[in-house]
């Protein structure tokens, strides 16, 4: 018993090293056929049009309330740590740099890995485990092309459109608390930004807008498209979509800022 | 048996699903043109030789020929063949609840077919008469329907691109008799007018003895029995008289 007992953390480790393993071939392998379904269709542009509207359209109040607070509140903060040594006419240059470096696309993202992952999931998932994917293939309809695909293209192509949207309001937001509250001249904030910002800053918030995008809506996608079991594996679907998604984003954001930062 | 060429095999078909085997070196033909039933207690892997024949799942062992030719499993050229003439009514009818009935029932010809809109809804109509539905159904949402009138709904869709096999799962379970003899004899009706090879597959004797010319009774993963609705209550095999005593 002592030895097959000694082992017992070796066997868990081993077990969950293959779990990740057999978890990302599987997420691969669903990536590559969406993106074969993307590349060589069939295409169905009203399904991509529905989604478009679906995915970015009505999430624009949810990402404009959040980025107008997070502005509001990072100004606040910026002028608090600036007034320490005596830095507070700095606040609208770092606003701007932490609203379209870093702050637009990864709440955005959030916002949509709440709400686009989940309705994907539990889309997918329901009609998994209703028999409507197997009915779509039986109609020569392959469910990557209509399902899956036109909701990643959608999702990648919103969620840059929305990041725009998040830092103009996330300024916004740090404009009309300074001006407001701090006695900033609002013509010198909007100089000070605009003359600060470089178009590099945008981009590179757009970049990482649209890896976002493919996350949220391929962990949607995927979680759904494989869930079993009627209601309860739909949720479970959904919980899976939504907290995979939301690490993902965390990680690449990590990632991608490590690849954008000159030293 | 007739002797006429067989539409659909399945040949030593085996299927496991993790250390169960459902189906052990199964073999059947459907020749062209016929109704075949297929009868079993639950669990016995009735959907799984549907499943099976449309590629939705792959076998263990064993192949599944259609017209003469090995089906090489989901995605392959005549896989697409066979799901571009056939039609399925699934147990559920599987509707999209997404979409109107008539677009439901056009699904195949606007996404798959390329037929526009307008024609499709025209073909769509048609479909739905055929299984006597009301062209006042066409434009709400198939939640708004009784079970039964989903079911027609989707015997519509199986039917709308007059396919040659068409696949019948389970297609009387969980409607009262009345609206059950009705699915049955538009099946009956459709099938004959298509003239197409049917395979259904159910645990209602009233619905088998209806819809087939043949029957095949599943029992622990192969074919125990095989012979026409007549014969049910002739034979001497045990699975069948125990199946028919209930």
């Amino acid at each position: 018993m002592a030895p097959a007992a000694a082992l017992t953390p070796v066997r868990a480790v081993g077990r969950l090293t293959l779990l990740c393993l057999q978890t990302l071939g599987a997420v691969t392998l669903f990536a590559l056929r969406s993106l074969r379904a993307i590349l060589l269709g069939p295409w169905f542009p009203g399904q991509i049009l529905r989604q478009l509207a679906a995915i970015g359209f009505f999430s624009l109040p949810v990402v404009g309330l959040t980025a107008v607070f997070t502005g509001a509140a990072l100004a606040l903060n910026i002028y608090t740590g600036g007034g320490r040594f005596n830095a507070e006419q700095i606040m609208p240059q770092i606003v701007a740099l932490g609203i379209t470096r870093e702050l637009g696309p990864v709440l955005a993202a959030l916002m949509l890995a709440g709400r686009v992952s989940a309705t994907i999931a539990a889309e997918i998932g329901a009609m998994r485990t209703t028999e409507q994917i197997d009915a779509m293939r039986t109609l020569s309809t392959d469910p990557f092309g209509y399902l899956v695909a036109p909701r990643i293209v959608a999702a990648v192509i919103a969620l840059p459109i929305l990041t725009v949207v998040a830092d103009i309001i996330g300024i916004g937001g740090g404009w009309a608390v300074a001006v407001g509250f701090l006695d900033f001249n609002p013509t010198v904030y909007i100089r000070a930004t605009v003359d600060f910002v470089q178009a590099g800053d945008v981009g590179t918030g757009l970049l990482k807008a649209m890896v976002f995008g493919l996350i949220v809506a391929l962990m949607g996608c995927y979680h759904g498209y494989r869930a079993t079991g009627g209601a309860r594996g739909v949720g479970r679907a959904t919980t899976n979509a939504v907290v995979s998604a939301a690490i993902l984003i965390f990680a690449s954001d990590y990632l991608l800022t490590t690849l954008f930062t000159r030293r | 048996m007739s002797g006429a060429r067989p539409k659909l095999e399945w040949r030593n078909v085996t299927k496991r699903f993790g250390d169960v085997t459902v189906l052990d070196r199964l073999t059947l033909s459907v020749e062209t043109g016929r109704s075949m039933v297929i009868i079993g207690g639950s669990g016995q892997g009735k959907s799984v030789m549907i499943k099976l024949a449309l590629g939705l799942v792959a076998p263990d062992g064993g192949r599944v020929v259609l017209d003469g030719r090995g089906l090489p499993g989901f995605g392959g050229r005549l896989q697409r063949r066979l799901l571009a003439r056939s039609g399925v009514l699934f147990q559920s009818a599987a509707l999209f609840d997404s979409l109107t009935v008539w677009e439901n029932v056009a699904f195949r010809l606007i996404n798959a077919d390329g037929v526009s809109r307008k024609a499709a809804r025209r073909r769509a109509l048609d479909a739905l008469a055929r299984v006597r539905l009301e062209e006042a159904v066409a434009d709400v949402f198939p939640s708004e329907l009784s079970g039964g009138m989903q079911k027609r709904v989707g015997l519509a869709r199986a039917i709308a691109a007059d396919p040659e096999v068409l696949f019948f799962d389970e297609p009387t379970t969980g409607l009262d008799p009345v609206t059950a003899a009705v699915i049955n004899d538009l099946i009956v009706d459709q099938v004959r007018r298509l003239g197409c090879t049917a395979v259904s597959i159910t645990h209602d004797l009233a619905s088998a003895r209806r819809i087939g010319d043949e029957i095949a009774m599943l029992h622990e993963g192969q074919i125990v029995w095989q012979g026409a609705p007549g014969e049910l209550d002739q034979t001497s095999n045990p699975h069948v008289r125990a199946f028919v005593a209930g």
